[in-house]
């Protein structure tokens, strides 16, 4: 089962005179979970907003499941689940709600929409909440309520942005444990500050700073990981 | 080949429901869609029976009703339709909603009709200024439904100027006085004393392509019953151009 199911070639992103993804090129399998690090401004979400297709590449092209996301972008969309960076969803709504409403866009129809939200609010633990609007949840179950709408079509890819940022170590440890488990049908990318994250949940490590990939190995390779991170960004930075 | 068709026609449809339906819904959730509705009955009486002069003039129509239409959505509809993009990328759910699979197009119409069907219930619920003259008189009915759909779709011009307008910034303050700028444009250039301004010089040519956008112009005939199919190709066309307008830039400034 090592079919590659994300392909990134030769991406690049400016914007007017600034460089902020320079020809970055990796591939992710099925099984693979890749961490994504890097300083503030490295370029870690331009690089996911476009493999989602919500920024255009100047250059380069990303694939997911062989389909170009420039391309045939809503074909490309149907095949992952995308967290974006602060778990935007919109404030008025409930989780039920939100779940509904992102369900019926993907094209379920009725029973299946109970179906997939039930599962969602099932493996991710939003039962309790299910029905108070998202703006007054705290930071951790708004954040769960963006993981639930990426996995709610089961998608064989993952792309999350900073999925335990602003989560207590429990609820940290409960979202590692479900992307671990998801990880074994899927491809999964997420970005990172938390290096000990990288050592306990990735496969595949990558660091990128001022744009550039420096790092690409499995954690065991990079380690000790604080130390080549310092070395390698710090470095860039002085550049760049 | 007949199949893909109706499958995009199917995906297109549902993406743009959903969407509707979510927006519409949204409006409804907080006060602001109470609030609006309220100021909006409110104004219009005020423009109906006092600067209207509706009791006085002593007839059965709605014409002081109708005409100051144009001067009620000038502010209203810019107020209606500053959040509807600039809120999308202040919060960051623009990134939630354009990584979805639909497409910019669907989701420019889906707002813009959500946006336009709260418009027309507002409009709706004007219906016991309609009753009363009836009770009062014997209108022409004809020609106040006429005003109603002629109304409807002028607010649908104004709106999708002001949607376009909410697409090029952040901030909800700037939509709208960009909005009702380029509103009160298309509004004065067929003012009788604007015109005036330029009725000694310019040529009759140039004269009479200006008072040609006027929405007052166009919307007069229409609220005196009268169904000019220049007019309805008129706002109908100002739609579209507006829309079209909006799709590009959304998918140009989303990541901005």
């Amino acid at each position: 089962m090592e079919e590659t199911l994300v392909e990134v070639r030769h991406l690049t992103k400016k914007f007017d005179q600034f460089t902020a993804v320079n020809n970055v090129s990796f591939s992710v399998k099925r099984g693979e979970i890749l961490g994504f690090l890097g300083p503030n401004g490295a370029g870690k979400s331009t690089t996911m907003k476009m493999i989602t297709g919500f920024l255009t590449p100047t250059d380069g092209q990303a694939l997911v499941e062989g389909i170009d996301v420039s391309e045939d972008s809503v074909e490309a969309k149907r095949c992952f689940g995308y967290l974006p960076e602060g778990a935007p969803a919109y404030p008025d709504m409930t989780p039920d709600s939100f779940l509904r409403f992102v369900a019926k866009i993907r094209g379920y129809k009725a029973h299946q929409i109970d179906e997939r939200v039930y599962n969602a609010v099932a493996r991710i633990n939003l039962s309790s909440v299910l029905h108070q609007p998202i703006e007054t949840l705290s930071k951790g179950f708004k954040r769960r309520v963006g993981l639930a709408q990426a996995v709610l079509h089961d998608p064989d890819v993952l792309i999350l942005d900073e999925p335990t940022d602003g989560l207590d170590p429990n609820q940290k440890h409960e979202v590692r444990q479900l992307i671990r488990e998801m990880s074994k049908t899927k491809a999964i990318i997420l970005s990172t500050h938390i290096l000990e994250e990288v050592d306990a949940l990735c496969t595949r490590a990558m660091i990128i700073s001022a744009g550039k990939l420096v790092a690409d190995g499995t954690p065991a390779e990079l380690s000790p990981l604080d130390d080549v991170f310092r070395r390698l960004t710090t470095h860039n930075q002085a550049l760049s | 080949m007949m199949n893909s068709i109706v499958a995009v026609i199917l995906n297109f449809t549902n993406s743009v429901w959903v969407i509707f339906k979510r927006e519409l819904n949204d409006y409804f959730s907080t006060p602001i869609a109470y609030v609006f509705i309220i100021i909006f009955l409110i104004l219009s009486g005020i423009f109906t029976f006092y600067l209207g002069d509706f009791f006085s003039r002593g007839q059965a129509d709605l014409k002081p009703f109708f005409t100051y239409h144009p001067w009620l959505y000038l502010f209203l509809i810019p107020a209606l339709s500053m959040r509807l993009w600039a809120e999308e990328r202040k919060t960051g759910t623009i990134e939630f909603l354009l990584t979805l699979p639909i497409t910019t197009t669907e989701a420019v119409i889906g707002k813009f009709l959500a946006a336009w069907f709260f418009t027309a219930i507002a409009l709706f619920l004007t219906f016991p200024l309609w009753i009363t003259v009836n009770y009062l008189g014997s209108p022409d009915n004809g020609v106040i439904v006429a005003g109603y759909l002629g109304s409807l779709l002028m607010a649908g011009a104004f709106l999708s100027i002001g949607s376009c307008f909410s697409a090029i910034t952040k901030n909800q303050v700037v939509a709208f006085v960009l909005s009702l700028v380029v509103c009160l444009v298309f509004i004065l250039s067929g003012f009788p004393m604007v015109l005036d301004l330029f009725s000694g010089w310019m040529p009759e040519l140039l004269l009479k392509t200006i008072s040609s956008f006027s929405f007052l112009t166009h919307f007069k005939a229409i609220s005196q019953g009268v169904i000019d199919l220049r007019d309805i190709i008129f706002f109908a066309s100002l739609i579209v151009f507006w829309l079209f307008i909006n799709i590009n830039l959304v998918a140009l400034r989303k990541a901005d």
